[in-house]
Order: C-alpha cells, then sequence, then structure tokens
C-alpha cells in the first residue's frame, strides 16, 4: 500500500501552523512544554485542587522570589522545596510568565 | 489561509478515525491523524492533552475498557477507606473534547502500512501512533504463577474492571485474626516502586484495625526500595511487631507458589504458609507492544528520550510504563507527563519540525501509610543522549524524623496526595 506521504505531511503542515495562528489562542501563550507538568497536583490550568494552591494569575515578581525562597529552604514547604531546585532560572523565568498570563 | 477553510479542515475530523478498508481512506485523508492505543494514564493524558494544544489533528483512542480503575488508590480501597466508583473514571470528558474514543482491542500493529488492525475486524490508519497499553504479567515466572493462580493469590496489579483488587479485598475481610498476610515483591523494573510498601502500609492499618493479632509477611526480590526509610520508620511508629519483611539477601526472593495451598516457595526452599497471598509478579510491556516486534531482550520498549519514539518502528511513540524508561519510575505521573512531550514530538514531527525544548519529565509519588500520614518522592528528570538523568541536587523524599517532629508534613503530604488524584486524573480523563 502507498500513501501519498508529501500532499499528507503538506496538509498536516498546513492545519497545524493555522492551529497556532488563530485568534482564540492568541489570547493565552501556549503553555511551555515545562509548565505542563505542574497540572498534576496545582490542576488544570493552575486553578488549584483541594489543598494544593491556585497559582494562575500569580504575580510574575512573587512567583521568582518565592520559587528562590523554596530552593533555599527559606519558605515552608512540603515538597515545592525538592520540586524549586530542579529548574534552572531561564526556566523560573518562563514559568512564572506563563502562570501570570493566566486567568 | 482562511477560516473557513479551516473549518472545513475540522468538518473532515468525524470522518477521519476509522478505515474499514484502510487503502481507500488514506488517499483521501486530509487531517493529520493521531492514534492512541491505551486509555490509561499515558493515552488517556496523551489523547486530552492533543484536543487542546492541537485541536486540528484528528485524536482516535483505542481502550477496550468502557472505564478506567485508577491503579493508585487502589491501595485505600483495600484498606477500606475507598470504594470502587471512587477510583474509576469514564471515557465521556474525552469524547465531549472530541476524541474519537474506539471501544475495542487493537490485536496488531502494521508499521509499514501505518495501520491498527481491531479485534472487531477493523482497520485504523495512522500518520503517528501513541503507544500506551501498560503492562504485561509474565506468567509462570514465579513457578506455579499462572492466571488460574492468581484467581486465588491476586496480584491486583493491573485493576481491570477492578476485579483483582476487590477479590484481595474480600479476601482480607474474610481473613481470620491471627492469619498471615504474604506479599511476593518482584525486582526492579516494575510499575510503581513504592506501590507494594504503600500496599503493605495500608493492609497493616486496615489489619490495625480489625484484626489485632494478624501479621504480615513481605518476601521481597530486592534488597532495597523506594522510599525504605521512610517506609521502615512508619511501620515501626505505626505498627511496631506487624510486618516482617524479608530482603533478597535473607531468602526472601519468591520462586514458586502453590496457589491451593497458599505456599510461597522462596530460592534456598523455605515454604511459607499464608492465608491471604498477595503476588506482585515480574512483569513486561504489554503484549500488543511485545506482538508489534517493539521490545528488546529486557522485555521492555526501547525509545529516544526526546521523542519517545520506539527505536525498533518509525512514528509509533511508546509511553507509560511499557518502554524502557530508567531512570525514570513506571508511575501513573511519569505516564501524564511524557504523554504530553511525545504528542509535541508526533506533531512537531508531523509538521517537520524539530521536537519542542527545554523538556522536563515530572514525577511525584505520594504514599499514604496510615490515616493523617502520606510521604513522596519527587523526581525531575531530563532526557540525555541515551537515556533519561534525574536533574542533580532535585527532588528526593519527604524529610525523616520521629513523628512527634513530622506530624504536620505527614498530614499535610496526606492532604496533597489527595489532590493530587484529583488534579492527575482530571488531567488524564476530563
Ligand atoms: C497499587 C498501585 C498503586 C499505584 N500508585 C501510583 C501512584 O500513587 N502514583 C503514580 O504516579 N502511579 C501509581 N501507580 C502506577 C500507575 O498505575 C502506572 O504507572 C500507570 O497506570 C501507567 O500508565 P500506562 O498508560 O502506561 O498504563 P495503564 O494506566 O495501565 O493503561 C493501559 C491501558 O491500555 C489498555 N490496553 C492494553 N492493551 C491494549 C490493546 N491491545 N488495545 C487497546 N488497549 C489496550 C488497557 O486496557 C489500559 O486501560 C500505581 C500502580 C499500582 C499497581
Ligand atoms: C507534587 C505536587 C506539586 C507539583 C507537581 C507542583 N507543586 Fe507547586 N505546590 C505544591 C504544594 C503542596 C504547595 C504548597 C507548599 C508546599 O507544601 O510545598 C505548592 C506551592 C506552590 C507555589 C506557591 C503558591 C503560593 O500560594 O504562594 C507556587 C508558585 C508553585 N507551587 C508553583 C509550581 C509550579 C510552577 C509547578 C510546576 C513546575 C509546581 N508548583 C508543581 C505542590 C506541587
Amino acid at each position: 500500500m502507498t500513501v501519498p506521504v508529501p500532499f499528507l505531511l503538506g496538509a498536516a503542515a498546513l492545519t497545524l501552523s493555522t492551529a497556532m495562528q488563530s485568534p482564540a489562542r492568541a489570547q493565552s501563550a501556549p503553555a511551555p512544554q515545562i509548565a505542563l507538568s505542574c497540572a498534576g497536583c496545582h490542576g488544570v490550568g493552575g486553578a488549584g485542587e483541594g489543598s494544593v494552591p491556585r497559582i494562575a494569575g500569580y504575580d510574575r515578581q512573587a512567583f521568582v522570589d518565592n520559587w528562590s525562597a523554596f530552593r533555599a529552604n527559606a519558605r515552608p514547604a512540603t515538597i515545592m522545596n525538592r520540586i524549586a531546585r530542579g529548574y534552572t532560572d531561564a526556566e523560573v523565568a518562563q514559568l512564572a510568565t506563563y502562570f501570570a498570563s493566566l486567568r | 489561509m482562511t477560516r473557513l477553510t479551516r473549518r472545513a479542515f475540522g468538518l473532515s475530523a468525524a470522518s477521519a478515525g476509522l478505515a474499514f478498508a484502510a487503502p481507500a481512506t488514506l488517499s483521501a485523508q486530509t487531517q493529520a491523524r493521531l492514534v492512541i492505543i491505551g486509555g490509561g494514564f499515558g493515552g488517556a493524558s496523551a489523547a486530552r492533552y492533543a484536543r487542546i494544544a492541537f485541536p486540528n489533528v484528528a485524536v482516535t483512542l483505542i481502550e477496550p475498557k468502557t472505564s478506567f480503575v485508577t491503579c493508585p488508590y487502589g491501595n485505600l480501597l483495600l484498606a477500606g477507606e475507598r470504594t470502587l466508583p471512587q477510583i474509576t473514571h469514564s471515557y465521556d470528558g474525552l469524547k465531549a473534547r472530541g476524541v474519537n474514543v474506539v471501544h475495542d482491542w487493537a490485536d496488531g500493529i502494521d508499521a509499514t502500512a501505518k495501520t491498527v488492525r481491531l479485534r472487531g475486524r477493523a482497520t485504523v490508519a495512522y500518520d503517528k501512533l501513541i503507544l500506551s497499553p501498560g503492562i504485561a504479567i509474565r506468567w509462570n515466572a514465579i513457578e506455579g504463577y499462572t492466571e488460574a493462580a492468581a484467581e486465588a493469590l491476586p496480584h491486583a496489579w493491573i485493576p481491570g474492571a477492578g476485579e483483582q483488587t476487590t477479590l484481595l479485598r474480600r479476601q482480607l475481610e474474610a481473613l481470620p485474626d491471627g492469619g498471615v498476610v504474604g506479599f511476593a515483591i518482584p525486582p526492579n523494573p516494575f510499575r510503581c516502586p513504592p506501590g507494594p510498601y504503600e500496599r503493605i502500609s495500608l493492609v497493616a492499618s486496615y489489619l490495625k484495625r480489625h484484626k489485632p493479632r494478624a501479621k504480615i509477611l513481605a518476601l521481597d526480590a530486592k534488597d532495597a526500595f523506594s522510599k525504605q526509610g521512610l517506609f521502615q520508620d512508619a511501620w515501626n511508629e505505626l505498627y511496631p511487631g506487624l510486618i516482617e519483611w524479608v530482603p533478597l539477601n535473607k531468602d526472601g526472593k519468591v520462586t514458586r507458589v502453590d496457589a491451593q495451598a497458599k505456599i510461597f516457595e522462596t530460592e534456598l526452599g523455605t515454604r511459607h504458609r499464608v492465608d491471604v497471598g498477595n503476588v506482585i509478579p515480574p512483569q513486561s510491556a504489554a503484549k500488543i507492544a511485545i506482538d508489534a516486534g517493539l521490545t528488546n531482550e529486557t522485555g521492555w520498549v526501547p525509545v529516544n528520550p526526546r521523542t519517545f519514539e520506539a527505536t525498533r518502528a518509525r512514528d509509533i511513540h511508546v509511553i507509560g510504563d511499557a518502554n524502557v524508561g530508567q531512570v525514570m519510575p513506571k508511575s501513573g505521573y511519569i505516564a501524564n507527563s511524557t504523554s504530553k512531550v511525545a504528542v509535541a514530538a508526533a506533531v512537531a514531527a508531523l509538521e517537520g519540525r524539530p521536537a519542542p525544548e527545554p523538556t522536563v519529565y515530572f514525577n511525584t509519588c505520594y504514599s499514604h501509610v496510615g490515616p493523617e500520614y502520606g510521604i513522596s518522592v519527587v523526581g525531575v528528570f531530563r532526557p540525555s543522549e541515551n537515556g533519561f538523568v534525574e536533574t542533580p541536587n532535585s527532588g528526593g523524599v519527604s524529610p525523616r524524623g520521629p513523628l512527634a517532629e513530622q506530624r504536620e508534613q505527614r498530614r499535610l503530604e496526606a492532604l496533597h496526595a489527595d489532590a493530587w488524584y484529583g488534579a492527575i486524573t482530571r488531567d488524564a480523563f476530563s
């Protein structure tokens, strides 16, 4: 069986890049890949879940400051201290910008 | 490209999923087709994420069961603290998002034709396949541990519709006070490294309340285990004298079972008679992955650590417990976390782009060990040249220390564990 590959890939590429430019998605930046796993505790879109706090709409500077405090064990934490040490400064900046942009 | 044209693409989504005569439909194809096998933690998370991040991709999920019973929190069911409906999730959320959910078994994959054969005989064509079928039990790796034996000595390690877990629960309820609950625990790697020890803890909490003279005998094919210090501290604090853990070097490896007589026999020939026996057997990737020729000599699927594409087949991305994930654990969280990266990489490849960077694979395994007593392990992993590495100086386990000092930490972690369960299952099934 032969699949018309170039046509197929072309169509797929066209479709996908259109999705990324669509007006609906322009409102909030697409989630950076490193932010996707936060949802497993903080809830979908960082909305908060049970005892785990909401982080959507978190002030950007406060986020960066708190992250440093978590890393240094300077803020009480059950788990964020262990998590915070796993991300670089550049990644923290990206996370801060992204969660600050969510409503 | 105009909005109208885009909508035209969207409309073709409905017809894109099932192809009863593959060659005919393929030529008419205009929309990228992502097909996912397995609607567990990896597959459901992949389907949900794909619909949100790449709305113009047609997503088909192949899963035989019409609802999913989670392994996580199954140990609480054993302790009588959860019911089956509380750990069961429907596929309605994914359907409402436009995932084409096909309730059937995938019986074979043709990696050249890029089609999946269903048990119901239909064929599904894909541009990219995400495979998250979980594990298979290696029957008879422990002599005498067959499918029939599992009716007497449940594994409760693949929940199916919940039969195995509820069987073990009924056996525990019927256990006479003063009886022995035996556990046989496998060598690495296996699904959920802390799982057996969480189970031991929660069974102990049940016995302490309801059968105070009963004992636990845990026979282990390893000398060390996940969160060991924390678990053993908790066992001493909460269940003194109740749990005997026998490591490999003390003849802990079970090599043969007699399901009828309920006997666990070890490497050196010691025979332990138990009243309730839970065999957590050695495992491999699920059958479909083996049949498709994706596994290596270890029984698991080697993958590219950035894209999860199987090293043995193009356009098949294998996530969850089925892959060689070392040093990452085989956990629901890793299945969820890696699913998104695999989907993004698969779509990027269809577009001719490299997989997005940077990439972090995230794990937390919370364990309940008793009332208001939770512990955790965190791992932040990244791809390396030929596998996965843990990010230096990060992650690790909850702080150790006497309960008097750690009571608040343990109480909060038990609460956060419940939040985790809610959040992760929503991130997969809602
Ligand atoms: C007791 C216990 C406790 C656990 N606790 C935790 C925890 O607290 N935290 C955590 O992160 N992880 C936990 N885990 C681990 C977690 O359950 C697994 O790591 C996770 O389920 C792996 O996801 P998966 O997608 O690879 O496989 P699964 O979730 O098992 O999903 C596989 C799916 O594929 C389907 N399937 C298989 N073959 C086919 C086929 N041929 N065609 C179509 N469909 C098919 C199956 O029906 C199934 O629904 C626990 C496990 C156990 C046993
Ligand atoms: C395993 C669960 C878990 C994961 C995963 C997790 N967090 Fe947290 N987070 C918590 C908990 C619990 C707290 C409360 C502090 C504590 O106990 O550590 C918290 C607190 C925070 C706070 C402070 C909130 C406040 O009210 O001031 C921020 C910011 C935060 N997390 C960001 C993140 C980001 C970003 C990620 C993903 C990279 C993430 N967290 C992943 C559990 C988690």
